[in-house]
């Protein structure tokens, strides 16, 4: 006879697993560990929300106090999803309301949130404490006054990078005067003026405050202000900084600046002036994580705002930083372990404007031991830049690179880069997210299939030749999750044989491919855990397509939960296209 | 295989079945970064350029393309500046500028302490160089002719341009270069 643990030692065992995998991993032991990681998980992460429904997560789970989920592919950030494709929330905050009356945390991510959800997660939840809505969309500020009226134990409400029906600055006023229970509050994305009044006092009263970010309205010579009420803030997102010099407001941003004695991350800083950055350099010596990338700032300021921050671990930045900015970079900010920076005119391609090239990232992989993290947009590169970067930089686990005119050649050689990719998959054995640019052939995936074992998502844009290309990547890279492609010639036959690696993937994004209607509907038949949606924008009826047509963008997801019931018109499941068929 | 740009394998058509836009592919050049000839410096400020209408790309999230909270809060002017010979562009914030010689103190400031190409002023032959811009129409025209007001409305970007280019450039406008002509000098 076997003893076992009783039911509460194991209970206390599992909660020192905190990552999803080792506690689906524990699950799967037994019965009776299934059962106490059921009753016991509090924390449950759906990464796409159609892949089950509400109801099956409530019933496996039915004490959970956070959740997350995530809506809209990536590629919905870039305007490739057309608006009501979907990601409702709302079935997931009816289901929860009745079943989870002690929810404490909900993020959410690329959803559309109603202020009809708001109101419910308002009224629902008593020990409401955190909303995290990243990218969403679909509310308006009336729904913020009821989040703010009524969650008396709220800590945290981040909008971080939502588009907010901005009706008015007034909701901030409906915390009342009771709330002091604020910790977090990112108000960033929005463009309505707050009253400053309301938020003073707000500030004033919540002396657990650690993170604030204000949105542009909040003006330079207010924020010397707030800063005196909330000396404990480790986060600041300034507002617009961005006024006439003035020495009065400048020694008062000063002084209040060098009260934050923890604080550790900045952001803000819209068009920044450059006589008012001074003003934060009591700081610096503090400071772990700088996001610069909202602001015109250019160099010498902007390189010597950054190089007076030894202790950076995180830089977002325009390209304003320039090559000579990232070498100075390189030199002062040894503990770097995330670099992004983001192309200050995306669409006017200037001759000229060439001050930022791939010599500024291989520096920062020269000096930056601890770089893991990287998002480069620029207009060059070449196979033997990716090669020295690979070569430094082994220890990359993200690396994104954006050349911003398509299929362009490494620059010196008009060579494919499909070497200096292939290095970096090679050499850097931990590699878990990868985005490709340039002009790239097959062999760019024959290298990523053979070593990228450990890639969990790509993403590929005008690359490839055949579907080589595809059925390499699907075949080889075993630890693949997400996948999505652009403009690539790739087609049926690599999908098709395929296809039963598309269960073990979260999803497969495909637009401006070569995928026909019919392999669409054959895939679908193949595979019944599959959801394959066809995005098509063109008015005809979904009868008269041709087996041939090629489709123009199309997302394949596993889930347990059957067609979703929600689809506008431009979607079509392939399940209700492809109906059981004799012969 | 042909390894070079042979791209036709690739073209796909980004329109719907039927539909006749196209994604219009720029030339493929390689890029010189040394000094650009007249020509094309001729040549990039006077044609529009053809740009790839590609819906989606260069893949940055729509909450950094779109700002439009700035532009009701920030009287922001800035336009790029760039000078002939020189390899980088420089922005100027036009709206922190009081009048054409602040103006100009800023412009020299960022062109003439830097080493990149030639001075403000070429000694040799005692030309001064000319600061014309592009206007909303795609005009270029000498900076100073304007009031100051009309000036920050309609400037879309700076050039510092050699004396000797600008019959090549062709302006539409005819000017006298001595009278009213914004001159650049120490």
């Amino acid at each position: 006879m076997a003893y076992s643990f009783p039911e509460e030692v194991l209970e206390h065992v599992f909660s020192f697993l905190h990552s999803d995998r080792d506690r689906n991993a524990v699950s799967l032991v037994c019965k009776s560990w299934y059962e106490i990681d059921r009753w016991s998980r509090r924390r449950v992460f759906i990464g796409n929300c159609y892949a089950i429904s509400p109801r099956a997560v409530i019933r496996r789970f039915p004490e959970v106090r956070s959740i997350k989920i995530k809506g809209k592919p990536h590629f919905a950030d870039f305007n490739l999803v057309p608006d009501g494709w979907g990601g409702y929330v709302f079935p997931w905050i009816t289901a929860m309301a009745s079943s989870y009356p002690w929810l404490e945390e909900i993020h959410l991510k690329r959803m559309v949130v109603t202020n009809a959800c708001l109101e419910l997660i308002a009224k629902s939840f008593k020990n409401f404490r955190v909303l995290v809505l990243s990218t969403c969309e679909g509310f308006s500020t009336d729904g913020l006054a009821s989040i703010a009226a009524n969650c008396r134990n709220l800590r945290e409400l981040d909008l971080r990078d939502s588009e907010v029906d901005d009706l008015s600055g007034h909701w901030l006023s409906h915390f009342p005067d009771s709330y002091t229970s604020l910790v977090s509050l990112n108000i960033s994305c929005l463009g309505s003026e707050v009253s400053f009044s309301a938020l003073e006092r707000l500030v004033s009263r919540c002396p657990n405050l650690r993170s604030l970010s204000l949105n542009q309205a909040v003006p330079i010579d207010r924020i010397a202000c707030l800063l005196r009420q909330a000396p404990q803030l480790i986060e600041l997102g300034t507002g617009a900084y961005n006024a006439e010099l003035r020495p009065d407001v400048f020694s008062s941003l000063s002084g209040a600046f060098s009260c934050l004695k923890e604080l550790r991350s900045l952001s803000g800083f819209w068009d920044a002036v450059p006589a008012y950055i001074p003003a934060v350099y009591s700081v610096c010596s503090g400071i772990t994580s700088l996001n610069l990338s909202y602001t015109t700032m250019q160099n010498p300021d902007l390189t010597k705002l950054v190089s007076q921050c030894p202790n950076l671990q995180q830089l977002w930045v325009l390209d304003y930083i320039e090559d000579c900015g990232l070498e100075a970079v390189a030199a002062s900010c040894k503990d770097l372990r995330e670099l992004r920076v983001f192309p200050s005119d995306p669409y006017e391609e200037d001759e000229f404007d060439i001050a930022l090239t791939e010599r500024g990232l291989v520096s920062v992989s020269e000096g930056c031991t601890n770089l893991q993290s990287v998002l480069y947009f620029c207009h060059q590169m070449s196979n033997a830049a990716l090669i020295s970067i690979a070569q430094n930089r082994p220890n990359l686990t993200r690396f994104r690179l954006c050349i911003i005119e398509p299929r362009s050649p490494d620059y010196l050689t008009l060579q494919p880069l499909d070497a200096g990719f292939g290095a970096i998959v090679e050499h850097c054995k931990g590699l878990r997210r990868l985005s490709l640019s340039g002009l790239l052939t097959d062999r760019v995936f024959e290298y990523i299939g053979t070593h990228a074992k450990k890639l969990e998502m790509l993403s590929v844009a005008f690359a490839g030749e055949s579907d080589l290309g595809l059925h390499l990547v699907l075949s080889g890279c075993e630890s693949l999750r997400k996948l999505e492609i652009r403009d690539c010639p790739f087609g049926d036959k690599a999908l098709l044989a395929n296809a039963e690696k598309l269960e073990t993937m979260r999803s497969l994004w495909m637009s401006s491919c070569s995928v026909s209607f019919g392999a669409c509907k054959l895939l679908c038949r193949r595979m019944p855990r599959l959801n394959v949606e066809v995005i098509d924008e063109t008015s005809e009826v979904a009868e008269s397509r041709p087996e041939s047509f090629t489709v123009q963008k199309l997302y394949i997801y596993r889930s347990v939960a059957g067609p979703r019931l929600d689809m506008p018109d431009y979607v079509l499941s392939m399940e209700e296209e492809s109906p059981d068929l004799i012969g | 295989m042909d390894r070079g740009l042979g791209l036709e394998i690739t073209e796909l058509r980004l329109g719907l079945p039927g539909a006749t836009a196209v994604v219009v592919e720029k030339s493929e050049k390689k890029r010189a970064f040394s000094e650009l000839t007249d020509e094309r410096k001729a040549a990039a400020t006077a044609a529009p350029r053809a740009k790839s209408q590609v819906v989606g790309w260069p893949p940055v999230c729509s909450y950094r393309r779109k700002n439009p909270a700035a532009a009701e809060y920030s009287k922001n002017r800035c336009v790029k500046v760039s000078m002939d010979g020189a390899i980088c562009l420089r922005k100027i914030d036009l709206s922190l500028q009081e009048g054409y010689s602040e103006l100009a103190v800023a412009v020299k400031k960022l062109f003439g302490c830097d080493a990149l190409g030639e001075g403000l002023k070429d000694e040799e032959k005692g030309e001064y160089n000319k600061l014309i811009y592009e206007d909303k129409d795609g005009d270029w025209m000498l900076v100073g002719d304007v009031p100051w007001e009309m000036f920050i409305e309609s400037c879309k970007r700076l050039r510092i341009m050699k004396r000797s280019e600008i019959k090549d450039l062709g302006l539409p406008k005819e000017r006298d270069f001595l009278r009213g002509a914004f001159q650049l000098k120490d």
